[in-house]
């Protein structure tokens, strides 16, 4: 079974972008329009990895990351942020929250199936 | 499905931002800013940023830049708002859309225009104007794009303890290393505590590997890119063990210039797959012929369906009558849902007009707020796109004519700020469009003055003071003293009564002097299916909407006797005139002894239509007729009924001009 990416980010281009280039590589992805949507989505299902946004309404990406780590299941899934700041104090910030890496916009597909099989193979 | 295309979803989001971007910036009180307002500009700018670097549009994404960057500063207070910044905002946001349209070969980016909102951003927020680096996401690395010769390093990896806290799994680096090249790995285990001290989700062990890798240095920090902060990593070189003889292993990675850039990825050229996937839920955007085309298929759906209830009916036949009565639900179940989907929020034609009064009003040096209800209304998308146009005149008249200057208005005791109020409002089968300002009110005496002057009135014509503001609506009226720029421009509200009446819809004035003006625009719902009443004249027969329909009477040929040939019909004591159909279609021969009166509303008005019978109630899908007919007022449409014969819809204010204009003739001939 392939293992299963949620995508959360409020810009559909974006979610459709990542989805298009993980489920090419053979994962499955779900979409989250945002961190209230992600969370609901998340309860009891399976997911294996988050790539999140960082600015989003409702639940905002750092406070996403904190929510998920905090749920028992999820605590060891791996989480990516996608920021368009290079600038490290948010990847601080992410890091503290409890994401596990960072991809920086614009990135190539290459770039996020190698961060997908980092953490997942 | 085919893939779509999310560079057409991009713009179609960035689209959408930008209404977002707008509707906010009008919105917004300069002064005391909701702090959410702010996070959604800013969100909306982000993203615009985020994904146009993504699919390539690397001059907006940069240019963005800017202006997020001062949101930001608003956002988290060290910047304050101001009206200057906002309207700065509203510029780059045109901008934005103009770089967008340039993108797409719409539009040419006038040189220089993008640097001047960037000056006068940086003047506001303070900060070295065009001259900051713009600071475009730092491009991804690019892959190792030369081999580099073979290496051995050592690596030694003490991780983070709480490193699987993270969801890093330390095993997948490993295996990342052992991509690398060829890879010895060894375990230390000296910092592992005794076993009542470990705790199951903490790392203990520690690494050294050693590998040989024609990667080079680079590729090995990558592999620890995420958990270089808090781990214990060094990467040394390995005096060089050069094979040169070995074919090299690795096959060299493709260049950022070879691998296609991120957006191409999908099928692109195909405009038509602008659909997008079903991501927020419950939304599909679909094009709009599709829906035209579902909405004839169920027009032709009902009119066959009716044609079998009649077949069905001569049966009399219970097999039958059951599954075509469930066909003739099933078939209105679907109609209202089809029709349902074009319905659309009139809250998005609203919106634009946001932007035309804080345009025009600073242009007239006027102060006007415009304030908007019941923006969820929802009326059909046909009507709602030819509904643009003639508010978007009755709005400029409100602005130029009803409203007066400031100075005028403190002179008269108001508000130096003028208000004009649309709002839209459900009344059964009806959506009711008012546009209200507060302003100077219509000059009855005004109006008549100019109608006399332009022919259009006698000057002892005896009229009452909603037929002088009904005569603004004749062609060739109007009575601003100068050509503006704003209004006046030749089109005159005798168009935006035609288009409203194009759309079967009604326009009604309501004015008082001093205090204001409301015109009020009554539409229908839907334009592609219509209740109806059928009736007929001879063997024809011909639909009147239901919507104007309030009752029928009987005529006698004694009644028309009495009233000396007077087309007049006595309804609980109120006289009602009324039009003989047979006459106008020119069927004098044969009426009936009994005829039927139908009374509709027309203009706060009734008017009786005489014909020979009332048929009952009809479903009736609106065929246009073909252009050959278009000069025949008095018809709108027509509908194929169930059995197959074509019945002809009456337009009500055609009919009645018609009718006027053919006792006018009879008048003039006998005087």
């Amino acid at each position: 079974m392939s293992k299963i990416i949620m995508t959360v980010d409020d810009s559909a281009s974006m979610r459709q972008i990542i989805a298009f280039t993980l489920m090419n590589a053979g994962y499955t992805v779900v979409e989250a329009v945002d961190g209230q949507d992600a969370l609901n989505k998340l309860t009891g299902s399976p997911i294996h990895m988050l790539i999140t946004d960082l600015n989003m309404p409702n639940v905002d990406g750092i406070e996403l990351i904190k929510k998920v780590r905090a749920l028992p299941e999820y605590r060891y899934v791996p989480i990516i942020m996608l920021t368009t700041e290079s600038a490290d104090d948010k990847k601080q910030a992410g890091r503290a929250a409890g994401a596990s890496g960072w991809i920086v916009k614009p990135f190539r597909g290459e770039q996020l199936v190698m961060v997908a099989k980092k953490f997942l193979n | 499905m085919s893939q779509p295309n999310p560079v057409n979803t991009f713009l179609l989001e960035a689209g959408d931002l930008l209404g977002q971007i707008e509707e906010i910036v009008l919105d917004v009180d300069a002064a005391s800013p909701d702090p959410e307002d702010i996070n959604r500009l800013f969100r909306a700018f982000h993203t615009i940023k985020g994904s146009g670097a993504m699919f390539g549009f690397d001059d907006v994404a940069a240019f963005t830049h800017h202006v997020e960057t001062a949101l930001d500063q608003v956002r988290e207070g060290s910047l304050k708002l101001s009206s200057e910044l906002l309207e700065v905002v509203l510029a780059a946001k045109d901008q934005i859309k103009t770089l967008l349209d340039a993108a797409q070969g719409e539009a040419a980016v006038v040189p220089g225009s993008g640097e001047k909102i960037i000056e006068e951003l940086a003047a506001l927020t303070g900060h070295g104007g065009a001259t900051a680096a713009t600071s475009t996401p730092a491009a991804a690395k690019p892959a190792a794009a030369d081999v580099l010769p073979r290496q051995t390093f050592r690596i030694r990896f003490r991780p983070d303890r709480a490193l699987m806290v993270s969801g890093t799994n330390p095993v997948s680096l490993l295996n990342e290393l052992r991509e690398l090249g060829e890879c010895t790995v060894v375990a230390k285990t000296d910092a592992i505590p005794p076993l009542g001290e470990i705790q199951a989700d903490q790392i203990y062990f520690s690494w050294e590997i050693t590998l040989t890798t024609g990667r080079g240095q680079n590729a090995i920090k990558d592999v620890f890119i995420f958990v270089e902060d808090g781990s214990e990593l060094s990467i040394e070189p390995v005096a060089a063990l050069p094979i040169p003889d070995e074919p090299r292993k690795t096959a060299p990675e493709p260049t950022l210039a070879e691998a296609a850039r991120f957006g191409d990825l999908a099928p692109a050229g195909r405009a038509s797959a602008l659909k997008k996937p079903p991501t927020k839920d419950a939304t599909v955007r679909v094009p709009s012929e599709k829906l035209d085309r579902l909405v004839n298929l169920v027009g032709e759906l009902v009119m066959n369906q009716s044609r079998l209830s009649q077949v069905a009916s001569r049966f009399n036949e219970a097999d039958l009558d059951v599954p075509v009565e469930e066909i003739e639900r099933l078939v209105s179940e679907l109609r209202d849902s089809v029709l349902g989907i074009r319905m659309m929020p009139i809250g998005t034609t609203f919106n634009r007009f946001k932007r035309l009064v804080h345009d025009l009003s600073t242009e007239l040096g006027k102060e006007i707020h415009l304030v908007t209800e019941g923006a969820e209304t929802e009326l059909d998308k046909t009507v709602l796109d030819q509904l643009g146009d003639p508010l978007v005149h009755l709005i400029r008249n409100s602005l130029d004519h009803g409203i007066e200057a400031v100075d005028v208005r403190e002179q008269r005791g108001k508000p130096r700020q003028g208000t004009i109020r649309l709002a839209a409002v459900h009344t059964g089968s009806n959506v009711v469009v008012t546009i209200q300002d507060d302003g100077q009110g219509l000059d009855t005496a005004a109006i008549r003055a100019k109608a006399v002057e332009k022919k259009l009135a006698t000057p002892d014509a005896n009229l009452s003071e909603k037929e002088v503001f009904n005569l603004i609506f004749l062609p060739g009226f109007s009575t601003a003293k100068a050509i503006t720029s704003v209004s006046g421009r030749g089109v005159g509200m005798d168009v935006v009564k035609r288009q409203i009446d194009a759309l079967r819809g009604t326009v009604s004035i309501a004015s008082e002097v001093g205090k204001g003006t409301t015109i009020s625009l009554t539409l229908p719902l839907t334009l592609a299916i219509i209740d109806g009443l059928l009736v007929e004249i001879g063997d024809d027969q011909f639909i009147v909407p239901m919507s104007v329909v309030t009752e029928n009477v009987e005529l006698r040929r004694s009644d028309r006797a009495r009233n000396n040939g007077r087309n007049v019909v006595a309804v609980r004591g109120d006289l009602i005139p009324y039009i003989h159909l047979r006459e106008m279609f020119g069927q004098e021969e044969g009426e009936p002894e009994i005829e039927k009166i139908v009374i509709v509303r027309h203009e706060d008005q009734r008017v009786g239509l005489v014909d020979d019978r009332v048929l009952g109630s009809h479903q009736t899908v609106i065929q246009s007729l073909s252009r050959f007919y278009r000069n025949i007022e008095i018809v709108s449409g027509a509908t194929i009924m169930g059995d197959g014969r074509v019945a002809l819809i009456l337009d009500l204010a055609g009919v009645v001009r018609s009718a006027a204009t053919i006792s006018k003739q009879l008048q003039e001939i006998s005087v």
